[in-house]
């Protein structure tokens, strides 16, 4: 899951990087809302989570900038004004939930995979596809009940996967969810988690489309 | 004399007192006097009378003298007043009233006479008949007639006295009614909570009331202005702090987290510079509320500003090891100041803390001396990347943070430099140098060194 961090406070943004990316989360950092709005231009996210206090301006602009572009990402406020008047303001102006200074930080990734999840459409926590049930809070999968130990990247690529059944994913997409911009791409990584992945899961799960891209099998096949 | 209402009382009392016995005094002498020529009138009147009576032979003179005998009349306290004699021009009393003594009244030949016969005073009036050859005498006991005057005072006094009782009574009661406006302020702020600052109605007040319930709500209103203004900035840096906390709380879970040694490190790092950044913004509340609320003393002082600067220096150099370092130039180490030096060296710490801040370690921060027409200037030059001139304005504004922000930074560093200088009679001076970096130029008037802070320094945030 591609998650958009802003937040001014480098300590915090830092923490907030790390932490994710230790929960699953591919994070990209920015502190300012000027960046904050380039990337939003340039990729697409899972999951906002916006500080409202920026040096060059107020994350609520980010925020209804968002809402005029009809942007439904998920977008969790992060903020020290946590006061009631504080909330509904954040929340009418289209934020998805609100949390407050000093926070903890396994919560912010509950929150940010239940917001994706609501957004996906989904209530359930976990996904399914087929005996394959997949725990995106434990980063956890199961194959018919057995566990099956997964890598942070591989658990990522297979729920890119099991998101969207059927939908065909290019490499370059898989990479974008994968990694941030500042992290270094292999060259031939996908194909080596896919591999991995297949070695895990038995043959029959993942499908390569030639010269497009991968998706999970078509029923019957 | 501690109570208003026992001092008017008194000074009620005391006057009224001296008017009443200035009346009485008043009243006594024209009294005197007005007996005193009634009387004599009266007694020349006696006199002529019984001198015409002899003359017209309606009482014989029995010349063989003895004196007639008069029918005693009971005591009462007026009677007794006129004593009458006759004498002969040879001497011989031909005749006298019965209250009259024995010797001559007055050894005076006519008009008026004062003697004192037996210890009595007596006014006398002679008359001399040449006709018969006697004299008439006349005399009135002035003691009789100064308890005439004593009976009218004290007639007048008394009364007096069993008023004056009444009287103060009287006056406690109306100059407690009068003080009630007092007494009804006194009663509405005593029932006040520590919180309502809240004006006093002054419509139906007494003219002499509304000048305090004015003042007490102009001073009202500044205290609340103050804790207003102490309770926006207390919610601001709770709000300020919470943001560095959630820093080292994450990162604090991280380190508990992980099992990866690099990751752990790398947690452990922030975290000290967060407490460091933590640290340095607590600091830095305390700086502008002393600085603000006047804790620091106010009375002009002097400060070696080259040792002043040095030990600053090195006090943040051991903050920030591998920052920029300082060139202080001898010019200005031999300045001296008669300024605060609590402010002085709240106010330059944090521009030079600033100027480190955003330096490149490598390129030294430099202090130099600036003199021109009527100040002298602390000039301190960073190679940072300056402040967008957009945010020139902006940058002394609390909790401003501008684009070219440290990771240290707290939006409190130039409005605490600012108001310290304000506080000292000098202004603050941020410009963008042309070779790049930022000036911050910490002006003086000239008259700063000479004892007393320069009064009337325009103060402006730049």
């Amino acid at each position: 899951m591609r998650v958009l961090v802003v937040e001014d406070d480098a300590v915090l943004l830092n923490g907030l990087q790390v932490g994710l990316g230790l929960a699953g989360f591919t994070v990209e950092a920015v502190a300012t809302c000027a960046d904050a709005s380039a990337a939003l231009d340039t990729s697409v996210f899972d999951a906002i989570v916006l500080d409202l206090m920026l040096p060059d301006g107020s994350g609520l602009d980010v925020l209804a900038a968002l809402r005029r572009r009809q942007s439904r990402v998920p977008v969790l406020l992060l903020t020290a004004r946590d006061s009631v008047p504080d909330r509904i303001a954040g929340l009418d102006a289209g934020a998805d939930d609100y949390l407050g200074k000093p926070f903890d930080l396994d919560e912010v990734g509950a929150r940010l995979r239940a917001m994706v999840r609501r957004s996906g459409g989904h209530a359930a926590a976990t996904l399914q596809w087929r005996d394959i049930v997949l725990d995106p809070a434990s980063m956890g999968a199961t194959r018919g009940g057995q566990p099956v130990r997964l890598s942070r990247r591989e658990f990522s690529i297979l729920r890119a996967l099991i998101d969207r059944p059927g939908q065909i994913l290019s490499r370059s997409q898989l990479e974008e969810r994968l990694y941030g911009w500042q992290e270094e791409i292999e060259s031939n990584a996908i194909e080596v988690h896919i591999h991995n992945l297949r070695a895990k899961l038995g043959p029959g799960i993942v499908e390569t489309v030639r010269g497009v891209g991968y998706r999970m099998a078509e029923a019957g096949l | 004399m501690r109570s208003i209402r026992a001092r008017l009382f008194t000074i009620l009392l005391v006057t009224t007192g001296i008017v009443w016995l200035s009346a009485i005094a008043w009243i006594y002498l024209s009294t005197k006097a007005e007996v005193e020529r009634v009387l004599d009138a009266r007694l020349t009147e006696a006199a002529r009378m019984v001198s015409s009576l002899i003359t017209s032979q309606e009482i014989a003179i029995r010349k063989a003298g003895g004196v007639p005998a008069m029918v005693a009349v009971p005591h009462v306290s007026y009677d007794r007043q006129l004593s009458c004699q006759i004498w002969g021009f040879d001497g011989t009393l031909v005749g006298r009233s019965e209250s009259a003594p024995g010797q001559p009244l007055t050894a005076a030949k006519s008009g008026f006479s004062e003697t004192t016969i037996d210890g009595e005073t007596w006014r006398v009036y002679a008359v001399a008949n040449p006709e018969l050859g006697i004299r008439v005498l006349v005399g009135d006991n002035l003691y009789v007639r100064d308890r005439l005057v004593a009976d009218v005072i004290r007639g007048l006094a008394f009364p007096a006295l069993l008023i004056l009782p009444v009287l103060a009574a009287l006056l406690w009661l109306s100059v407690g009614k009068g003080l009630a406006p007092l007494a009804a302020i006194a009663s509405a702020l005593g029932v006040r909570r520590a919180s309502d600052l809240s004006a006093l109605p002054d419509n139906d007040s007494p003219s002499e009331i509304k000048p305090v319930i004015r003042s007490l709500n102009g001073l009202f209103a500044r205290v609340s202005t103050a804790r207003e203004r102490e309770r926006d900035f207390t919610a601001f840096a709770a709000h300020e702090l919470r943001t560095p906390i959630a820093g080292l709380k994450t990162q604090a879970q991280i380190a508990l987290g992980s099992n990866d040694e690099a990751i752990r490190n790398n947690a452990l790092r922030q975290i000290t510079v967060g407490v460091d950044r933590t640290a340095r913004l607590v600091r830095q509340l305390t700086d502008l509320t002393n600085a603000e609320s006047g804790e620091l003393d106010d009375d002009a002082g002097h400060v070696d500003v080259g040792r002043t600067l040095q030990a600053l220096a090195d006090d943040i150099g051991q903050h920030h090891r591998d920052a920029a370092s300082f060139s202080i130039s001898a010019e200005l180490a031999r300045l001296e100041l008669g300024v605060n030096p609590s402010l002085f060296m709240v106010g330059v710490r944090n521009l030079l803390e600033n100027a480190v801040l955003h330096s490149p370690p490598d390129k030294p921060v430099r202090c130099d001396l600036r003199r021109d027409q009527g100040f002298e200037a602390i000039t301190i030059d960073d190679c940072g990347p300056g402040i967008p001139e957009d945010e020139l304005p902006k940058v002394c504004s609390r909790f401003f943070r501008g684009r070219n922000q440290t990771a240290a930074g707290s939006g409190l560093g130039l409005a605490i430099a600012n108001l310290a200088a304000e506080r000292m009679g000098a202004r603050l001076y941020l410009e963008n140098r042309a070779e790049g970096g930022l000036r911050a130029e910490l002006r003086f008037k000239k008259t700063v060194r000479n004892g007393k802070a320069a009064q009337g320094n325009e103060i402006r945030p730049i």
